[in-house]
């Protein structure tokens, strides 16, 4: 089986050279270490290095990341060993994508459990404010800088980051219209949490 | 004399221009908007968790249902995704029928689009007419995935199945006279690229009908030139991609620029705008209509010519045939691991994005080598967009701001997820 790589260009392949280097060059003195898998390039950078390493992403000549598609945390809670290859329990994931140069790269940056900060990004992009604010809301990562970080897609005075591991799929509340009371009431969730499928690694496609 | 001051108002969830639940509280001077914050989340259904305690195969469903006016759009990124994952490639054929539906799901989002637009802006007969010919793709699609809407017809490795030979046709009835249905039935005698041929003869027509309507019709041109004007710098810091990047001027196009499936095969002009206005946002969106029709075209002609396997033959990904199950042992085992359990992807992070009708639609994936997905993350475009709804507001009018909401082509199925 063959490998799909739509990210292979060849109009872009004389110039992507020199841009290596540069990015190499960019996160060497920024302590990242670049690894590459499926065709997709990440580099991983100490959380307090995140946001010059990003400015300096988007404002080197060569690089010019002038766009951050995505932002979004990850919980590797229950994850296992192997996955992690780091000891802390969240990440931060920038996608980001260069418009003038036609690349991408992903950016990662790991936080501890007990203090998940990291300084945001609105000031670098501004579409940045409401990605942070979803990562809040759903993982309880804390974005230093961040002018107005409020919940963003879960109800009105919702208690939780419904998207962390510990967090269950059935949640801890459910709503229903009282009649008596004539309004909505909040009671905990009737319903018993049960696995479906079970989640199996098999060792052939870890290998 | 009295004090003036700016005073706060509510709109939504329940208004027919909020194009589902947005709910906006705006501060207005006057008429004029000062400032929007959008309260989203009305309609979210924790999309992203419910895929994690999944296996791969049964979020396809969920996918349909993130942008629901775009379903197959939706299913074709994580539907790549795994098969990046994974390091599959599906059979020349399953790419050429996912590429052309593809494209029928691009005009039938902008048929919608359209239609919802127009009504907020108070163009009523353009909704009647754009419905009329998304009645025909809504045929194509039941005809094909067995579904109108949510399809779940493409899969990892391939499609569900080859087109029909047959297209369903109506039948006489009470209320419909023979000669009714025969008059209705005149282009549905043949199989389903049949009909589409005959859609995408007649749709450049219908396109212009559309044309007829808006293009230089005063009050629509008074109701979208200037209004909503995003520079390109803006463009790329508020985070646009699809029609809304493109109507700024960057001529960014994902089937171009990181061409995935068949479309380097294929030939089609990527509309640009020139100031960036919900006008020129509105004439790049009719155009990709024109040209997402001239790529139906070319892969109708290719499906014609090349008959093939519409499924990878890899039994670990896809499920056997039906009779290859009632007479070999080592079929039935493949069936039901893979119904029962699923398949594994190897351990890893991806992300692959489509073009969208709407922007870039991207899936993130992070796998442990489980046959579910551990982290799923769904990149959708209206939430970029919807987010720029306040700077592209500020200083319009409140009936601007529907045209505003109108131009993005907001659905709540993804910004809320």
């Amino acid at each position: 089986m063959t490998t799909l790589s739509p990210a292979d260009h060849s109009d872009s392949e004389e110039q992507q050279q020199p841009h290596e280097d540069v990015l190499a060059g960019l996160a060497a003195s920024f302590d990242a270490t670049v690894t590459t898998a499926f065709h997709e390039r990440t580099v991983i950078v100490d959380r307090d290095q995140t946001f010059a390493f990003l400015r300096s992403l988007r404002d080197n000549s060569t690089t010019r990341f002038e766009q951050l598609i995505d932002l979004c945390g990850v919980d590797y809670g229950n994850g296992n060993g192997a996955l992690r290859g780091h000891p802390e329990r969240f990440a931060v994931v920038y996608h980001l994508l260069s418009v003038s140069r036609n690349d991408r790269l992903r950016v990662v940056a790991y936080l501890p459990e007990d203090n998940p900060r990291i300084k945001s990004v609105v000031g670098i992009w501004a579409c940045a404010n409401w990605y942070e604010r979803e990562a809040f809301d759903l993982f309880g990562i804390l974005f230093d800088g961040h002018p107005d970080l409020r919940r963003l897609l879960t109800d009105y005075g919702f208690i939780g980051h419904p998207m962390r591991k510990d967090f269950p799929l059935s949640g801890h509340v459910e709503m229903r219209f009282d009649e008596k009371k004539g309004r909505v009431v909040y009671e905990p969730v009737s319903i018993d949490p049960r696995v479906t499928v079970p989640r199996v690694i098999r060792q052939e496609s870890v290998e | 004399m009295s004090e003036i001051r700016n005073y706060t108002m509510n709109f939504g969830p329940q208004h027919p221009a909020a194009h589902g639940v947005l709910r906006l509280v705006m501060e207005m001077d006057g008429e004029v908007v000062e400032r929007i914050d959008p309260h989203i989340g009305l309609l979210h259904r924790g999309t992203e968790k419910l895929a994690e305690s999944k296996p791969y195969n049964h979020s396809i469903g969920y996918m349909d249902r993130l942008d629901y006016v775009s379903m197959m759009c939706n299913e074709h990124a994580y539907v790549l995704a795994i098969e990046k994952l994974l390091g599959v490639v599906p059979p020349l054929r399953a790419q050429y029928i996912r590429v052309m539906f593809s494209e029928i799901t691009r005009i039938r989002n902008h048929l919608l689009w359209i239609a919802a637009h127009g009504l907020d802006i108070g163009a009523m007969a353009v909704f009647l007419y754009a419905f009329r010919e998304r009645e025909d793709l809504c045929d194509v699609y039941e005809a094909t995935s067995g579904a109108r809407l949510h399809a779940a017809y493409f899969r990892p490795g391939g499609v569900y199945r080859d087109l029909p030979d047959r297209m369903p046709q109506y039948e006489a009835s009470r209320v419909h006279s023979e000669d009714e249905v025969r008059q209705k039935n005149i282009n549905r005698e043949g199989s389903v690229l049949d009909f589409i041929e005959s859609f995408v003869d007649r749709f450049p027509g219908c396109v212009d009908e559309y044309e007829n309507l808006l293009t230089d019709n005063r009050i629509w041109k008074q109701r979208t030139v200037d209004i909503g004007i995003v520079t390109p710098e803006r463009a790329m810091q508020l985070g646009f991609t699809g029609p809304m990047l493109r109507g700024s001027g960057i001529e960014w196009d994902l089937r171009r620029k990181q061409p995935y499936e068949v479309y380097p095969e294929l030939e089609f002009d990527i509309p640009v705008g020139v100031t960036g206005d919900c006008y020129d946002r509105y004439l790049v969106r009719v155009e990709e209509m024109r040209q997402s029709n001239h790529v139906i075209r070319q892969c109708i002609d290719w499906l014609r010519q090349n008959p093939g396997p519409v499924m990878t033959d890899d039994h670990k990904l896809a499920p056997p045939e039906r009779s290859d199950m009632k007479e070999d042992m080592e079929s039935l085992i493949h069936h039901f691991k893979l119904f029962t359990e699923g398949y594994s992807t190897p351990p890893g992070q991806v992300y692959q994005a489509v073009e969208a009708p709407k922007g870039e639609f991207g899936i993130y994936i992070v796998s442990d080598g489980a046959n579910k997905p551990f982290r799923l993350k769904i990149r959708a475009p209206g939430f970029a967009h919807l987010a720029s709804l306040d700077e592209m507001a500020r200083g319009h009018m409140l009936a601007d701001v529907v045209a505003i909401i109108g131009t993005q082509d907001i659905v709540f199925g993804e910004v809320d997820r």
